[in-house]
């Protein structure tokens, strides 16, 4: 029922894309990640909670439509529905079932409830399509209580040190985890400018998070350390971080599993947070759709769809998207919003 | 363990240098005597090697981890660095037991006498003992040639700080041979230097590279310019009836110069010499790729004796009449050396003194800079006249001003997967030069772009692949780089016929097509002005 090509993921019967990294007619988007939701396409279909994170990214103009998760839609015989993702607000699992054919796609996905986003849930389907930015066996990331036990102790250690504490984290979903393991703290709060735009829209949305204060310049020359900062990587590097000396950074990624992407970012600190599946939330979220067809998508395609053949005599192939190639490259780059 | 992975951790965990002295002197306070020894001796680069074949840690992670080795290999190099994605792999440890730093260091070393199957077995059982956190420096010290972020420098300034010693006499106390499970600690930071110590040399007083104009030096009177000679660094040391010879990375290479034994009979007792020692023949310095052959054979035929004889080309005297006078300036201790030299001319001494250039200005310094490869030297250097002889690398009195190197512009045609802080980007590059319609490779280069150009090559190599194997990726000819090197030779075990020394990217030519690079011939023709024929 869906085809791969030039333009993204793609369903003919209902004549529409899921993620197209062109513009087409038709666009059912995952989540509002900057390389998912690409501008340009006439109409969207996405869940609720990311109507208004689109309007943010693609402009308040462009048609939208949403739907909750489980609510069931038809488009020439096609059923679609979104089920939750995990990933972050309003992310979302797209099914897709035409007599009787079941195909589910993940986008972005992770296992564990971050207490923020809606925990995924498992769709029975006889076609996945999977990501795999973590897919391999080297990323097993701690449970996320112990990550967060970790940062309040680095926040704790700077404070007696008089230094603030400069969490790092891409402004949509881990900025918002950060924000809330932050809140945990009496330390005063604040963010710069992009992480605290998005955590106003999502509390106007009504979303139950802190609010934080934009770090302004006028602002932060009053304030004395220790206080804490949520920036997002594309801050790091730039003259924007020295306002906040004495300070310390923090590095918040999955990919903080590897010494080396600390290391090359000239990072003292990093901590493994994730908002995607780790090599065994993959292995028990492909396995428990049932599905015999796997797509395995961005991150380690090839190697991932390998060990699903070999090890779960899966169906499993490797499919090139333009989503980006390397998640790394994309927190670099700041091309999430 | 426990203690030294905190160690490793903190001083990975900062880039404050006084935050690592203060992390090192905790730990030498609290440390069982045996486990500072070994961290001491790991830590200033004392060499461990390999305590089992890397071969047999994969087979057991394998098995432990119930991975197939296909996936273990990408993973390794995604991670680019095997002791930490075996850390990474490996399931956690079912039977938690604590071990002290000199307890690992003695099973590491019993490996060695274990077959390879036991060898599996031994190491195996040792992880699932070890707590996870501890698992990558574990496995960091059975890889061998062990690093922490600490140079040799900060170890000594926090050890003198513990022992309340001067940095120098620390420095002095861990050069030479000595091993923690054969040395007592006291015996190597605290009591009276034992007369067996006599053979060990003086710390190597290093310089940096030039940082200013030379006139920001001031006045030329000051200083002492000599030529840079590209040799291997080394002392000379005569003391109770012997000869030792000395290189900077504290290797004992007396048996490798035969040329020096004949010093013990000539030169008196309590006599250290520091220069450079290299090839040279009917008044002439020979290339340095004569003398690397010669230190790579195990025996040395009459051959290499009589085709690459050795000289030092002295430039320092530390010790005289069995006095340290390093504290004397370098003018009268070059009066001592001169002297000590001339008293030897009528002898078949290899030593010569390292001439002084007379030099009015500072602009007949640069000349004779200029001209450094005309004698096969690498540059000058400058030392002031009243310098005393330091320790380690320091700024200010000694000072080495290289000639600028050879360039030549290269393709980028494959690119690999790098190691430690470049893992999992494609920074490591082989590059080729035309030879008529056909690209020839003629050298890799890992060094010299930004962090901010590694990561834009890194997608360019993703995005113009034409194949892959495994961890290489060839590209489609496009990007054309400046690539610096100290030397060029002739080699047959190279496609392009020839090698580089050091070879390191300048700068990204973004103007250059790859047309427009350098050619064979082009590289043919710098060898032919460099051949020693």
């Amino acid at each position: 029922m869906l085809t791969f090509n030039d333009k993204g993921i793609y369903c003919a019967q209902a004549d529409l894309y899921i993620d197209p990294w062109m513009p087409v007619d038709k666009a059912i988007i995952t989540h509002a990640h900057a390389d998912h939701a690409r501008f340009g396409s006439r109409h969207y279909l996405c869940h609720q909670d990311s109507v208004s994170l689109l309007k943010l990214r693609l402009g308040e103009n462009n048609h939208i439509q949403a739907l909750s998760y489980g609510q069931t839609l038809t488009i020439n015989g096609v059923k679609i529905s979104l089920h939750p993702a995990g990933h972050i607000i309003g992310s979302a699992q797209v099914r897709l079932s035409y007599k009787g054919e079941i195909w589910v796609v993940s986008g972005d996905y992770k296992l564990e409830d971050d207490g923020i986003a809606t925990p995924f849930e498992s769709v029975k389907c006889h076609h996945f399509v999977t990501e795999s930015t973590f897919g391999l066996p080297i990323y097993n990331f701690p449970p996320i209580s112990e990550s967060s036990d970790d940062i309040l102790q680095w926040i704790e250690g700077n404070r007696q040190k008089q230094l603030n504490s400069l969490m790092v984290g891409y402004a949509l979903g881990k900025a918002q985890r950060l924000i809330a393991i932050a809140a945990q703290t009496e330390l005063p709060l604040y963010a710069h400018g992009a992480v605290a735009n998005i955590q106003t829209r999502l509390i106007a949305d009504g979303h139950k998070l802190p609010p934080v204060n934009y770090a302004s310049p006028v602002l932060m020359k009053e304030q004395k350390a220790p206080y804490i900062v949520i920036m997002p990587p594309s801050a790091l590097g730039t003259s924007w971080v020295k306002k906040f000396a004495p300070y310390e950074i923090a590095y918040c990624s999955g990919w903080m599993q590897l010494r080396g992407a600390r290391r090359r970012r000239n990072l003292n600190r990093g901590f493994i947070l994730s908002d995607h599946a780790d090599w065994n939330q993959l292995n028990t979220a492909v396995t428990a759709t049932g599905a015999e067809n796997v797509y395995v998508t961005h991150g380690y395609q090839a190697i991932y769809a390998k060990w699903l053949r070999e090890n779960y005599h899966l169906n499993a192939v490797e499919v090139d998207t333009l989503y980006e190639d390397d998640l790394l490259m994309q927190e670099e780059n700041n091309e999430a919003i | 363990m426990k203690q030294f992975n905190s160690l490793f951790q903190q001083i990975d965990q900062t880039t404050s240098t006084n935050a690592k002295v203060n992390a090192l002197i905790d730990y030498f306070k609290q440390a069982a005597p045996a486990d500072a020894l070994w961290c001491i001796y790991l830590l200033i680069g004392k060499s461990t090697g390999r305590f089992i074949k890397t071969a047999l840690l994969r087979q057991a992670t394998i098995r432990l981890a119930l991975l197939p080795p296909w996936l273990f290999e990408e993973s390794y190099h995604v991670v680019g660095d095997l002791a930490e994605t075996i850390a990474l792999c490996l399931p956690p440890p079912t039977n938690e037991k604590a071990c002290t730093l000199s307890q690992t260091m003695a099973f590491l070393n019993s490996l060695s006498t274990l077959t390879d199957e036991q060898a599996v077995a031994a190491i195996s059982e040792r992880w699932l003992e070890i707590p996870a956190d501890e698992r990558f420096v574990f496995n960091k010290l059975i890889t061998g040639n062990f690093r922490m972020g600490v140079s040799k420098q900060l170890v000594i300034k926090a050890l003198a700080n513990t022992y309340n010693k001067s940095e120098n006499e620390i420095a002095h106390r861990l050069m030479g041979n000595w091993h923690p499970t054969s040395t007592a600690i006291n015996q190597l930071l605290i009591d009276d230097l034992l007369q067996e110590k006599s053979f060990e040399p003086y710390p190597f007083f290093l310089a940096y590279p030039l940082e200013n104009t030379p006139e920001s030096l001031g006045t030329i009177e000051d200083w002492f310019i000599e030529r840079k000679y590209d040799g291997i660094r080394g002392q000379i040391i005569v003391r109770n009836g012997h000869s030792y010879i000395w290189s900077r990375g504290e290797d004992l290479l007396t048996d490798k110069f035969p040329e020096f034994a004949i010093l013990t009979q000539l030169m008196p007792n309590g006599t250290v010499i520091d220069g450079e020692i290299l090839p040279y023949k009917d008044g002439q310095v020979l290339s340095f790729a004569l003398m690397q052959t010669r230190i790579g054979r195990k025996q040395l035929s009459k051959k290499f004796l009589e085709t690459a004889p050795l000289v030092m080309i002295c430039y320092d005297l530390l010790e005289y009449n069995g006095t340290d006078i390093r504290n004397l300036p370098l003018s009268e201790r070059r009066q001592l050396l001169e002297k000590l030299l001339e008293e030897l001319a009528a002898t078949d001494a290899p030593l010569m003194l390292s001439e002084t250039l007379p030099c009015q200005t500072w602009d007949e310094v640069r000349q004779e800079r200029e001209k450094a490869r005309d004698y096969r030297c690498e540059g000058v250097m400058l030392k002031r006249k009243s310098s005393s002889y330091e320790a380690g690398r320091r700024r200010g009195n000694w000072w080495k001003w290289k000639i600028d190197p050879y360039t030549v512009d290269g393709v980028l045609i494959y690119g690999q997967r790098g190691h430690g802080r470049r893992a999992n980007l494609y920074t490591d590059y082989t590059f080729a030069v035309w030879d008529k319609e056909e690209l020839v490779p003629f050298a890799k280069a890992y060094s010299g772009l930004t962090d901010k150009e590694i990561m834009e090559v890194d997608t360019w190599i993703k995005r113009n692949t034409i194949d892959k194997f495994g961890p290489v990726r060839s590209v489609i000819p496009t990007l054309v780089f400046e690539l610096a090197f100290e030397g060029i030779s002739a080699s047959p075990r190279h496609k392009s016929g020839i090698a580089l020394r050091f070879p390191r990217i300048v700068r990204w030519r973004r103007d250059k097509a790859a047309k427009e690079a350098n050619t064979k011939t082009d590289l043919l023709d710098l060898l032919a002005l460099n051949s020693d024929e």
